[in-house]
Formats: structure tokens, sequence, C-alpha cells
């Protein structure tokens, strides 16, 4: 218990670090919106388009928003991310690798 | 205004269920009774139901798994007995939809409510005086991880007097578990009382990490952690990872039972495959979320019983982590018939194969501690040698299992089920009955009775071989699980020793229950008092203090300096820290965990009924409480100095009556 609060570690980020987040966050946002609203792309290099920004605006809002990085303090908070990330592609990829071959092999679909 | 829930949902009509409902109503009065006579509501709200130490939720969570395993066990010898009997044409006692029941019911209440609540027990009532603190990390979380537990448990029991099961075993496989083929309440009361359990084990697997990593004594690295912690922790990471999907699936299937949704049904672009497949991906680190504390279990009572340290401490704690990781890539060894091609079959079955490597690393780290050890043969080294035994036969029968090709002809026969009874009794059960003995001095100040956990453990090991091992070679013979009734000839004297087990398993429970009564009766004997807090010769920090420990634990916190401080400290002949004492920080007792728990039953029993009103009088009364509790600032208090120099007056005189009795 006493332990529990007395180690309120990590910055909570500068003023300037959460405007060039922001900026950044509206650069992408307005990035995904154009690449689909201009018609300049095929749909599936759109898709891909999309999914790449999509992840970069994870990465920008852990970096800039929740203050990932790594520095000491934050290496539980990476660690943790890190694993969950792999567990979550471990279960996602596995499942669609089990049902993708289930699906080919049963001719289900 | 009343939803589905009508006078004909009370089955009275069947004698079993009428009897039971008698049973439980008058042990229930008695002991109702019993707390009023004696003046005893008080003191229980005050002390135990509105409690937030970990020590006395652990005693009430081990409550409720010995309860539970009451229930389930009862389920068990059921089955057994409508399988000695239902042969030839004889239909048995059990008509299938209650005998499906049955059967559901004993999977889904002896995996969420016994043994889970008793690993969850065991984590609260060591883990913090392994590491060195005062409390958990959320204390109040804690207390409201248990009262969710404890809603599940009860609207499970409910389903027995009011309305129905599920019919479709412990995982509620869809298509049967959807409206089309189970239109009645059983599926809702399944995915209703696991969903409310397992928001409580998912609180209890996020605090008991943020206390392992964030309240570990100074000096207290990683390796020097005790196993059983590192074990826990290796739990509540697989905890933290794998029930979100549990949660998920089953949200999933109540849409498509609630909603009309067709997420697992066979129309309509339902994927029945894909529920198999994530209940699984849950499914199997569940197992290792069972199995890893009772690991831990065997490493404490091991290395404390031989008188030696764990050999390969390293090794050991490697081989928990690798164990955690590898749990997440196995899961398909659950369903190899489904229909996977052989890349996906070949993939999964040699994972599974590598994940018997590091258990093997495990068992031959106890047998070398051991080795040259002076074993001392007290009953939870009982259970850890007929674990030893038990389990590396069960963990042989999950290689052969894990190899697709005899997958295909072994898949849900009765060999599978005696496999994972081999593991899950053997590795489990064994365990967490081990950690009892070894830690309930540490909770209540006196010894269990040696001669009658012994005795338990002979029925248990003799009644576990007698009842699974014609298992195995009924499944060889071809019969399958949740069979009803047969007519093989063959079959009918296996039923009937398996029959036989279950009644020395009985025999086994009648011990452990005599155990328990005697140990009370004689706990003032000087042989069974522990006076000294440290009844083996312990090596960890949960010896160095009384027993039963005080509500702070620890007076003064210990410094750490090496792997089994207290031992080395203990063997030097060191002894008190003289650090000043300072005011202890503690967490206030509050009633808001029994609170949510109260209006979550609400919620749950009447989400089942389709009750909406009170389900959303259910749902207020959760979210008013949580407001409730957070706007409250008195949540803790100082223990002065003064109180604490008196328990430690109090527990030095102890040591001292200890030392002049020898």
């Amino acid at each position: 218990m006493a332990q529990a609060h007395t180690d309120h570690d990590g910055s909570h980020g500068s003023y300037s670090a959460y405007l060039i987040g922001f900026v950044l966050a509206v650069i992408l946002t307005v990035a995904s919106f154009a690449a689909v609203m201009a018609h300049v792309l095929p749909p599936s290099m759109t898709i891909a388009v999309l999914t790449f920004l999509a992840i970069v605006q994870i990465v920008v809002h852990l970096v800039f928003f929740l203050h990932l990085n790594t520095s000491r303090e934050q290496s539980w908070n990476l660690m943790c991310f890190i694993f969950a990330a792999a567990t979550v592609i471990v279960i996602i990829g596995g499942t669609l690798f089990i049902m993708h071959d289930t699906a080919i092999n049963m001719m289900s679909r | 205004m009343l939803g589905k829930l009508s006078f004909s949902a009370i089955p009275l009509d069947v004698p079993i269920l009428v009897g039971t409902f008698l049973g439980v109503a008058v042990i229930g009065l008695a002991v109702l009774g019993a707390v009023t006579y004696y003046g005893k509501w008080g003191y229980l709200w005050r002390e135990w139901l509105t409690t937030v130490d970990h020590k006395r939720l652990a005693v009430m969570y081990i409550i409720l798994a010995i309860v539970m395993l009451f229930r389930g066990f009862a389920d068990a010898i059921m089955m057994r007995t409508q399988l000695a009997l239902a042969y030839n044409g004889n239909p048995g006692y059990l008509p299938p939809h209650h005998y499906d029941q049955v059967f559901s019911a004993h999977g889904t209440i002896m995996i969420f409510f016994m043994a889970m609540a008793f690993m969850t027990g065991l984590m609260n009532l060591v883990v913090p005086l392994q590491i060195g603190a005062r409390d958990v990390a959320f204390p109040f979380l804690n207390s409201l991880s248990f009262y969710m537990t404890l809603v599940g448990a009860l609207l499970i029991n409910i389903s027995l007097f009011i309305g129905e099961f599920a019919q479709c075993g412990w995982l509620v496989y869809p298509p049967l578990s959807e409206m089309q083929f189970s239109p009645g309440v059983g599926v809702d009361y399944y995915i209703w009382a696991v969903q409310i359990a397992g928001v409580g084990t998912l609180l209890t697997g996020v605090n008991f990490f943020t206390t392992i990593v964030k309240m570990r004594a100074p000096g207290m690295g990683w390796m020097q952690m005790p196993v059983f912690t590192w074990t826990a922790f290796c739990t509540t990471v697989l905890i933290m990872a794998s029930f979100p999907v549990l949660t998920v699936t089953l949200a999933l299937l109540s849409l498509d039972r609630y909603l009309g949704m067709h997420f697992f049904t066979n129309d309509a672009g339902g994927n029945v495959m894909l529920y198999v497949s994530m209940i699984w991906t849950w499914g199997h680190p569940e197992v290792y979320i069972l199995v890893l504390p009772a690991f831990g279990v065997f490493s404490e009572v091991t290395a404390t019983f031989s008188k030696k340290p764990l050999f390969g401490y390293n090794t050991m704690v490697y081989a928990t982590c690798s164990i955690m990781v590898l749990s997440f890539v196995v899961w398909v060894h659950h369903f190899f018939t489904m229909g996977a091609g052989a890349n996906v079959n070949t993939f999964f079955g040699i994972m599974t194969m590598i994940i018997a490597v590091p258990t093997g690393v495990k068992i031959y780290n106890w047998l070398f501690t051991m080795y040259k050890g002076r074993v001392e043969f007290t009953a939870p080294m009982y259970w850890t040698l007929g674990f030893m035994i038990t389990f590396s036969i069960g963990g042989m029968t999950g290689v052969m299992l894990a190899m697709p090709a005899a997958d295909w002809i072994l898949h849900n026969s009765l060999f599978l089920i005696a496999h994972f009874h081999n593991v899950i009794i053997g590795g489990v059960y064994f365990g967490y009955i081990a950690g009892m003995g070894f830690w309930f001095p540490k909770a209540f100040g006196f010894k269990l009775n040696e001669a009658w956990g012994k005795r338990a453990f002979w029925c248990w090991f003799v009644g576990f071989y007698l009842a699974f091992v014609p298992l195995y070679i009924l499944g060889l013979e071809g019969m399958t699980r949740r069979m009803n009734h047969y007519d093989n000839p063959d079959w009918y004297p296996w039923m009937l020793v398996a029959e036989a087990g279950a009644i020395v398993i009985a025999c086994g429970i009648v011990c452990q229950l005599t155990q328990l009564y005697v140990s009370i009766r004689d706990r003032n004997l000087p042989e069974n008092l522990d006076l000294t807090g440290d009844p083996w010769n312990g090596r960890t920090l949960e010896w160095s203090i009384s027993s039963p420990p005080p509500a702070y634990n620890f007076a003064v916190i210990p410094d750490i300096h090496g792997l089994d401080t207290f031992h080395t400290e203990k063997q030097l002949g060191l002894k008190a820290h003289g650090k000043p004492l300072a005011p202890i920080h503690m967490p206030k007792n509050t009633s808001a965990g029994v609170f949510i728990g109260l209006f979550s039953f609400i919620f749950g029993f009447a989400s089942v009924w389709y009750i909406w009103w009170l389900a959303a009088i259910g749902l207020i009364g959760i979210v008013a409480t949580m407001i409730l509790r957070s706007a409250n600032r008195d949540v803790d208090y100082y223990v002065p100095v003064s109180e604490i120099e008196h328990n430690e007056e109090v527990y030095s005189r102890r040591i001292a009556a200890a030392q002049a009795a020898e």
C-alpha cells in the first residue's frame, strides 16, 4: 500500500510535444481522407495506404500523447506494449492462418 | 414483467433437484441460524465481508473453492453412477436432458469456480507475504474481484433450482448453443456467470501484476523472487492476455443469442469454426493459468521439506516464462479434427510437443532438489510426490494427443477425458491441496492434521488411478465422451471400475473434511500450534512474520540481499532489523465490493431471464456504487506505532514460549 503511492514516474509531456503530435495526427487524418476521396489510386492500393497511415497514426499517438519512449522510466510500459502487441499479432495472425487453411482444406469458401 | 421467468421454471418434477434444494436450504438455514444465535453478524460483516485484507480474501476464496469442489464432485459421481448403470437397455437414472446439464456444469464449475478460485486464493495469501508487501496494489479491486467470482458461482448454482443449465458442454460450442438449438436459459446462465466471474479474474490479474512489479521489498530483484511469486507473475500475464479473448468470444455469442446476430450461426454468414478457434485461444492459456501456480507450490514445498535450496532456480524461472509464451501458440491441438490442413496441424502439433520440454525441466529440477536432501515426508510432500508420478503420465499422454494422426483417433474419446483429468487432478488439484497444507499454519496459526492429510492423499491417489485408467482403456476401445448410455459389453466392467474409483475419491474428500474438523478441534495442542510463524523451517519471507500475520503483514519492510534471504539470515543467526517503527499506511475496509456484487447478481439474473427493467436497476446500482466509492476520500488510515509495538511484543513472547518448550 505505502509503496504504491511513492513513485509517480514518467513525464507528462511538454506543450511543444503535444503540438507536434497534434499537427502530425491532423496531417495523417487529412491524408487518409484525401487518399479515399481523391480516387487517384485503385481500391487495393487505397486500402494498403490507409493501413499504413493508420499504423503511423497509432505510433504518433503512442509517442506524443501516451509518452511511450525508450527511456528508463518507460521501460515497463514499453515492454508491456511490445508483449501485448506480440500477443495480439500471434492471436490474430494465428486465427487467420487457421481459418484460411481450414476454409481452403474444407472448400467451405 | 418477469420476462421468461414463470413458476414452471422451478423443476419440481425432478426429485434429485428437489432433494438437493432441501439439503442446501437446511444447511443454509443452519449456517444463518448459527451466525444469528452466536450474534456474529456484526463480526462477519466488519471483519470478513467488507475486508480488503488479502489474507482474509484468500480464506474466503478457498472456502468458495471447497464448496464448489463438493458441487463439482457431486456432478462427477452422478455421471459415473449413470454410466455404471446405463448399460444394455437400462436407461440409468439421469435422462439425457438432465445428464447433459450435469456434465456441462461439472466442467464449468470445476474450472471457473473451483480451480480458479483456489488459485486466486493461494495467490492472495502468499504473494504479498513472499515479496514483503503490506497488501496488494489495489486492495478494493481485490475485494471486488472476490465478489465477482462469488456472483458467478451463485448464478451457476441458482440455475439448479430456477430454470436449467447449459446442455452443450463446458465451452458451449455453437451451433448447439445458439438460440435455434438451445432456446432455454441454460446457455444464458453460462454466459453471465462466466462473464461476471471473468471480470473478477481480469481485475485479479491486473492487481497482482502491479503488486509484483511495483511492491517488492527493497533489494528484491527479479531473480531474487521466490518461485511461487514467479509462477503467479506469469499467471497474471496470461490472465491479462487471454481473458479478454474469452470475454469477446462470449460477448459475440450473446449478441447472437440476444440480438439475433450471426457470428457463429449456421446460416447468414456465421462461422461456427471461428468460435472453436477463439474459445481455445483463451482455453489453452487458461490451463497454464491454473497449473503454473501449482508448479510454484511444488517448488516451495520440495525445497522446504528437502531442506535444500531449490535445484536450478534460474532454469525454473526460464521454464516458467517459456511455458507462458508457448501456451499462446498451441491452441489448435484442441481441434485437430476440425478440418485444417497439414500445415496448421503440424505447426501446432510440434509447438505442443515443445511445451513438454520446459515442463520436463521442472520435473527434473524437483527430483534433483530432493536428491541428497533430508526429505521430510509431510502431507504436502506426499501430494508433491503423487503429482510427479501422475503428472508425468498425464504429460506423456498429452504428447501422444499432440500428434495430429493419433489425435484423429482419440479426439473426444474418453482417452482425452482421462488425459486432462490426469493433468488437472494430478497437477492442479494435488498442487493446490499441497499449498493449502503448506500455508494453512500461516493463515490460521495452527497446522493441519498430518494423519488425515495422508489418508486423504492415498484415497485421492488410488481413487484417481481407479477412476481414470479405465477411461484411457475405454478411449482406446472407442468410447466417446458425454455418452448417456451404451450397449457395448466390453465397456461395462471398466465403467464399474471407474465408479469404484469415484467412490474412493469421495472417501478422500471425506478424509479432507475430517482433517479440517480434527485440526480445528486440536488446534491448541502444543504440537499443532504455530507460535514461531515458521513451522517448517521455511525459506521465504512469509515465514519471517507471525502466524497469522497482523493486518499490515510486516512491522518493518525487510531488506533483501539475495534469494532466500530469510533462510540465510536464519542460518547466520542474524536477528532483529533494529529499524525504528513508523506508523503504517493501510486501506480501510469497504462495503462497496459487496454492493457491486449484489447489483451484478441482480443484473446477471435479470439478463438471463430477460427482465430488462431489473437488469437496468442492477446496472444503475453498479455504476452508482462505483461513483460513490470514487467520491469517498476516507479510504485509508494509519496504524499507530503503539499498536505495532504491542503486536511485536506479543509475537516475541510467543517465540520465547516456543523456545522454552523446546
